[in-house]
């Protein structure tokens, strides 16, 4: 079990199945929010959903509009439990606050591997 | 971030819903970008406006804030989807017109003004020297920036929804004198002899100077609708949404020529063109007004069509705010243009209107309405107001 400790971008509490990735996510035009699968071609992520995971990736990219495709997804319950970010941006975390979708960021990205259990609490990130 | 007694309420929800949701948002985006209080702000522009960008996730969310957000400060809107009077005219669909309505009520249930234009600055919003504000629209921001001298960073529109709703933005970016300091000179050497010249130096200073704040040099005159054309290209392509022209923006006096120096000569221009035209003779549209038109340009364009037809199968389009269409109507610009087969596209633009597929290749006067429309998968021809107005008349490009 390990412990990281990161900045709440925001606070709340999730447990689920990490997906990783080095790449960053353009949620406008980049993940299906019906689905929660992304669509970017040569993404790392590429036909994989987000939907229920603890999504670990670097940061946000693209349109200012991925905040309003985030908050679509959760609506639609195809939303990550929960987000971590190397060192998040505008978009993303815009996106996590509409969409109160826990959320850290300052996070070691590499002490994480896909497949982990992760919990999320607040600023704090648990590897179980 | 340091709060104030009052800010702290608002983010514990003592002011309702939209403003609970507007402080976590400013707070956030305070943190992450090392802010270290809010600071008022004068005026809101408010960008996110197009259903076809929104979709029905940014309705939902709109709806949501509508429910007790009520504005705080002056607030206009950018562009919608479409004509809200003249929709059927351009084509838009009846499913389209009726959740971009609703789009428009909720915004209108904020208390945000109706305005649909990127150029808040021709309509009554206009910010003093030194103000701080809160606008989205890139080319709105670097216009208000550099051209009025006021301090704004580049905002989406849920932070710029956010300020309205609170009145307040997180003081980093470019409301820090030393974050608006030029770092790359830039030497012009080109002549520049028509409104599509400043397009193309847009693009060419964009490239050169990416992420960068330029220092500008050599440039003798400017009007109005020259730097509005010359900030939205400058920015679409790369830049900072800040420049000087020394002897023509304010604030230019007081900056230092920074060291780093680059030329732009008539090759650079010749090269923008290249890169932004297309190879393509029969034009089937034809869109000025990117940003929306001033009266000026209007009247420009009444003054070149006048007497004359635009041709089959090809559209002319004239994009400009609603009150700028009003005052062209009184003066009798509105009827010539009609008279001659153009449409008025008030409250849109080709950026945000739903137009992938309608068209093949397109004749403006902005370098930036290139861009947008390529992502509409036309072609692209950037020229003077006389070159667009000979196109629509003749179905072709004569170059």
């Amino acid at each position: 079990m390990e412990q990281l400790k990161g900045r709440i971008i925001y606070r709340g509490k999730a447990e689920g199945e990490a997906l990783v990735t080095s790449m960053p996510i353009s949620f406008y035009g980049g993940v299906d929010p019906n689905t929660g699968v992304i669509l970017e071609k040569g993404h790392e992520l590429e036909g994989q959903s987000v939907k229920d995971k603890i999504l670990v990736f670097p940061q946000g990219k693209g349109s200012t509009v991925g905040s309003y495709t985030l908050y679509r997804m959760k609506k639609n319950n195809t939303a990550p439990a929960a987000m971590i970010n190397k060192e998040t941006e505008t978009i993303v975390a815009v996106g996590a606050i509409i969409s109160e979708i826990p959320f850290v960021d300052k996070i070691d990205l590499s002490k994480i591997k896909k497949g982990d259990t992760v919990k999320v609490e607040n600023e704090n990130v648990t590897i179980l | 971030m340091e709060l104030t007694k009052q800010e702290k309420a608002m983010l514990d929800g003592k002011e309702g819903y939209a403003v609970k949701k507007s402080m976590e948002i400013l707070v956030a985006l305070g943190d992450i970008f090392g802010a270290e209080k809010l600071i008022d702000v004068g005026s809101v522009q408010v960008a996110g406006v197009s259903y076809h960008n929104l979709g029905d996730a940014g309705l939902d969310f709109l709806n949501s804030l509508a429910e007790d957000g009520r504005v705080k400060v002056l607030t206009t809107l950018n562009p919608a989807g479409m004509d809200l009077e003249n929709w059927q005219q351009l084509g838009i669909s009846p499913e389209f017109a009726e959740k971009q309505n609703l789009v428009i009520d909720a915004f209108t249930r904020m208390g945000i003004l109706v305005s649909c234009t990127c150029t808040p600055y021709l309509i009554g919003n206009v910010p003093l020297y030194g103000e701080h504000i809160a606008w989205s629209e890139s080319s709105a921001v670097t216009f208000a920036n550099s051209v009025l001298g006021a301090r704004t960073n580049r905002e989406g529109g849920p932070s710029a929804l956010a300020a309205a709703f609170v009145g307040k933005t997180p003081c980093y970016g470019l409301h820090l004198d030393e974050n608006r300091v030029p770092d790359i000179n830039v030497q012009v050497n080109a002549e520049l002899s028509r409104l599509s010249d400043w397009g193309a130096l847009g693009y060419a200073i964009g490239k050169k100077a990416e992420n960068k704040i330029p220092y500008i040099s050599g440039i003798k005159k400017a009007t109005l609708d020259e730097l509005k054309s010359f900030g939205a290209s400058l920015v679409t392509y790369g830049a900072k949404p800040l420049f000087y022209i020394k002897d023509i923006t304010p604030g230019a006096e007081l900056r230092q020529q920074p060291k780093e120096t680059v030329t732009i000569e008539k090759t650079d221009l010749d090269d923008a063109y290249n890169k932004i035209n297309d190879q393509v003779d029969e034009i089937d549209f034809v869109c000025v007004g990117c940003p929306h038109c001033s009266i000026k340009e209007v009247a420009e364009i009444a003054d070149l069509i006048r007497g004359k037809k635009v041709a089959t199968g090809t559209e002319l389009w004239v994009a400009t705010s609603r009150t700028t269409k009003q005052l062209a109507d009184k003066h009798g610009y509105t009827a010539i243009i009609e008279a001659a087969g153009g449409k008025f596209a008030c409250d849109t633009c080709m950026a945000v209107a739903p137009l992938k597929g309608r068209f093949k290749a397109l004749a403006t006067t902005s370098a930036k309405g290139c861009f947008y429309s390529r992502q509409n998968l036309m072609k692209t021809k950037m020229g003077s107001m006389k070159e667009c107005v000979d196109a629509a008349v003749t179905g072709k490009w004569n170059n």
